[in-house]
C-alpha cells in the first residue's frame, strides 16, 4: 500500500478549500442562515410543527443533507476533473498507486470536507434552534455513508464529464432537483397520493427520511429500509468507479 | 550490458484505429542515454506513454528491470520519472509544494533536504515559492525535469526536453543529464533532431511511422549519416575503371559517364585530393563535379523501404 500517495493527494485535495477557507466556512453558514430566517422564522411561524417537531428543527436534517450532497458531487468532481482537464493527471497516473488509493485519496477527502461542512451547518443552526438528536451513532453512520457515497457519485461525474458544461449540468439539472423533491423541507405524508409514489423513486427521499429518523425518532420510510437504499447506492456507485479504472475510462487510451 | 527495460512485440493501435506502433522490440541497456529519433507523429510519446503506464498496449509486453508494467506495476512505475512532452503543471501550485507531492505519490517520505538539492541543481531555489504559472516556460521545463527526479528514480524519460529551450539552457539541461549518467541513471530522450543525439546520446533509435527502424551505436549511426558522395561528371565515357584506380572506392554509373566516389566527412581525410590526382594521370577529363550527403530524410526513406 503506498500510504504516502494517498497522503499528498488527500493533502492536496484538502489544502485547495483551505486556499479558500473564508468562502468554505462563510458559504454555508450564510446559507443555513438565510434558510433558517426564511424558512425557519418567516414561514415556520405559520406552521404549527411537523411530526410533532417544530417546523425550525425538522428542517436541519434536510438542510444538512442539501448541503452535503451538492457539495459532496461539486468537491469530488472538481477534484479529479481538473488535473484531467488540465493534463496533470498523467503523474497520478504514471505513478505506482492502485486505484483503489487514488480513490482513498480525493475521494476521502471530498467526503472529509463534506463532514466538515455538515458539522458546521450543524452548528449554525444550534444558534437558531434548540437542537435534538435521539439517535447520534445512527446519525454519524447516515452521515459518513451519504458524504462517502455522493463524492463517488461526484468522481465518477468528474471522470465521465468532458467540459465544464457537463461538470456543472448534473448537479444542477439532476441532484438539486431530487435533493428538493425528496423531502428536505417537508414530510411526504404532506404531499397529495400520487406524488407520494412518485417521491418513493426519489432515492434522496430515503436519505433524508432515514438521517432525519436519527434526529426525532421519526421518518417517511422505515430506517432499515433507508440504511438498505444508501447501502445499494454505494455499492452501485463503487462498481461503477471499479469499472471505469479497469477500463482506464477517460484517463487511459 | 545488461538491460534495464525490454520492450518485445509491443503494438498499440488507438480507438480511432490508428496504428501507432508497430511490433516494436527493444532492449534498453542499463546506464544508458538512449535517443529516439522521429519525425511527427513517429510513436515515439506513444512508446513512452506505454512504458510509463498512461497508454495501454494493444499487445505485448513490456519489463522495467524484470518487472511487468501491467502485472507488476508498482515495481515498474517506482524506478521511472517522467518528463512530459507538453508542459502540464498545476497553475497556482507553488514549486516547492508541487515537488512534494510528486515524491509522495511515487511512495517516498518526505526529505525536503534532498528537493532543496534537486532545485539548486536546477537553478529553481530562489523560485521555490513561486506559483507555477508565473514561471517562464524554460523554468516550467526544469520543474518538470524536477518533479521526475523528485523520487530518485533510476530510469528517465525525457519526452523532447529541448523544445523551446534556449541555448544556455539546453547546455545546462545536457550537463544535468551527463550528470545523472554518471549517477547510474538510465536516460531515454525524444527528439527530431539528429545533432542533439549525436550531441548527447549513446545509443539512437529511429522510429518511424509507428516501427522501430534500427537502433544502433551513435557512432555507427554518424558514420552512416556522415557519409558523402562525390560524383564526377566525365567528359567521355569509359567502360571500365583504371587498374590505377582501383585502390579508391569507386563505383561506375551503367553508362560510364559518371565516376561515383563515396567518402566519410568524419574521416582524418577525404582522399579526393589523391582522388584527383590519379585520375588526372590516368588522362580522364571531367565535365562537372557534384556531392550529395545522405540526411536523415534519406536514412528514413532507406530505412522504409529496406524494411518492405
Ligand atoms: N490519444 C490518441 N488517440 C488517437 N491517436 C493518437 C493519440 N495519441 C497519439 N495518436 C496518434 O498516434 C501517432 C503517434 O503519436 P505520438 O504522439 O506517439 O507521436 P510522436 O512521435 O510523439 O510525435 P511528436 O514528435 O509530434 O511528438 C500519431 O499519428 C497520433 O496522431
Ligand atoms: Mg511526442
Amino acid at each position: 500500500m503506498n500510504i504516502q500517495a494517498v497522503k499528498v493527494i488527500y493533502k492536496y485535495e484538502m489544502l485547495r478549500t483551505w486556499n479558500t477557507l473564508f468562502q468554505s466556512i462563510a458559504s454555508p453558514v450564510i446559507s443555513t442562515a438565510l434558510y433558517f430566517i426564511v424558512f425557519g422564522s418567516a414561514i415556520g411561524s405559520r406552521i404549527q410543527s411537523v411530526e410533532g417537531v417544530t417546523y425550525g428543527l425538522f428542517i436541519v436534517p434536510g438542510l444538512m443533507m442539501l448541503s452535503i450532497l451538492t457539495q459532496s458531487v461539486s468537491n469530488a468532481s472538481f477534484g479529479i476533473f481538473f488535473p484531467k482537464f488540465s493534463g496533470t493527471v498523467y503523474e497520478v497516473m504514471s505513478a505506482p498507486i492502485s486505484f483503489f488509493e487514488i480513490l482513498l485519496g480525493y475521494v476521502g477527502a471530498a467526503a472529509s470536507k463534506s463532514l466538515i461542512l455538515g458539522a458546521i451547518i450543524l452548528i449554525t443552526a444550534s444558534f437558531f434552534v434548540e437542537l435534538r438528536i435521539d439517535h447520534p451513532v445512527w446519525m454519524v453512520l447516515f452521515l459518513v455513508l451519504t458524504c462517502v457515497s455522493f463524492s463517488l457519485l461526484g468522481f465518477i461525474i468528474g471522470l465521465w464529464a468532458t467540459n465544464f458544461e457537463k461538470l456543472q449540468v448534473v448537479p444542477l439539472l439532476i441532484i438539486t432537483p431530487l435533493v428538493f423533491l425528496g423531502g428536505t423541507f417537508y414530510s411526504v405524508s404532506m404531499l397529495p397520493p400520487v406524488w407520494q409514489t412518485v417521491t418513493l423513486f426519489n432515492p434522496v427521499l430515503y436519505l433524508v427520511s432515514g438521517f432525519r429518523w436519527s434526529f426525532f425518532g421519526v421518518s417517511d420510510v422505515h430506517v432499515g429500509i433507508s440504511l438498505g437504499v444508501i447501502l445499494l447506492f454505494l455499492g452501485i456507485c463503487s462498481g461503477v468507479v471499479w469499472w471505469m479504472f479497469k477500463t482506464g475510462y477517460r484517463l487511459k487510451q | 550490458m545488461t538491460s534495464i527495460i525490454s520492450i518485445s512485440n509491443l503494438s498499440k493501435t488507438y480507438e480511432g484505429g490508428h496504428q501507432a506502433l508497430k511490433r516494436v522490440n527493444l532492449d534498453i541497456n542499463k546506464g544508458e542515454i538512449l535517443a529516439l529519433l522521429g519525425p511527427n507523429g513517429a510513436g515515439k510519446t506513444t512508446l513512452i506513454s506505454v512504458i510509463c503506464g498512461l497508454v495501454s498496449p494493444t499487445s505485448g509486453t513490456v519489463a522495467v528491470n524484470g518487472f511487468d508494467i501491467i502485472e507488476n506495476y508498482r515495481h515498474a512505475r517506482e524506478q521511472i520519472g517522467l518528463v512530459p512532452q507538453e508542459l502540464t503543471l498545476a497553475a497556482f501550485d507553488r514549486v516547492f509544494d508541487t515537488l512534494r507531492f510528486s515524491r509522495g505519490l511515487f511512495g517516498k517520505k518526505p526529505d525536503d533536504a534532498y528537493l532543496e538539492q534537486l532545485l539548486k541543481d536546477l537553478s529553481l531555489w530562489n523560485k521555490k515559492d513561486s506559483e507555477l504559472r508565473a514561471l517562464s516556460g524554460g523554468m516550467k521545463r526544469r520543474v518538470l525535469i524536477a518533479k521526475a527526479l523528485s523520487h530518485q528514480p533510476n530510469i528517465l524519460f525525457l519526452d523532447e526536453p529541448t523544445a523551446g529551450v534556449d541555448v544556455e539552457l539546453r547546455k545546462d539541461m545536457w550537463q544535468i543529464v551527463n550528470k545523472l549518467r554518471d549517477s547510474g541513471v538510465t536516460i531515454i530522450l525524444t527528439t527530431h533532431y539528429i545533432e542533439e543525439a549525436e550531441q548527447i546520446a549513446d545509443r539512437v533509435g529511429v522510429i518511424n511511422d509507428g516501427e522501430l527502424l534500427l537502433v544502433d551505436d551513435k557512432v555507427n549511426l554518424m558514420q552512416e549519416l556522415g557519409r558523402k558522395q562525390l560524383i564526377i561528371e566525365l567528359k567521355e565515357p569509359i567502360n571500365k575503371i583504371p587498374a590505377s584506380m582501383a585502390s579508391h572506392a569507386l563505383h561506375l554509373s551503367d553508362d560510364g559517364h559518371e565516376l561515383i566516389y563515396t567518402y566519410d566527412t568524419q574521416g582524418k581525410s577525404t582522399g579526393i585530393t589523391a582522388l584527383l590526382q590519379d585520375m588526372h594521370n590516368a588522362g580522364i577529363s571531367m565535365k562537372d563535379l557534384n556531392t550529395t550527403q545522405s540526411s536523415l530524410q534519406d536514412i528514413f526513406v532507406n530505412l522504409v523501404q529496406a524494411d518492405r
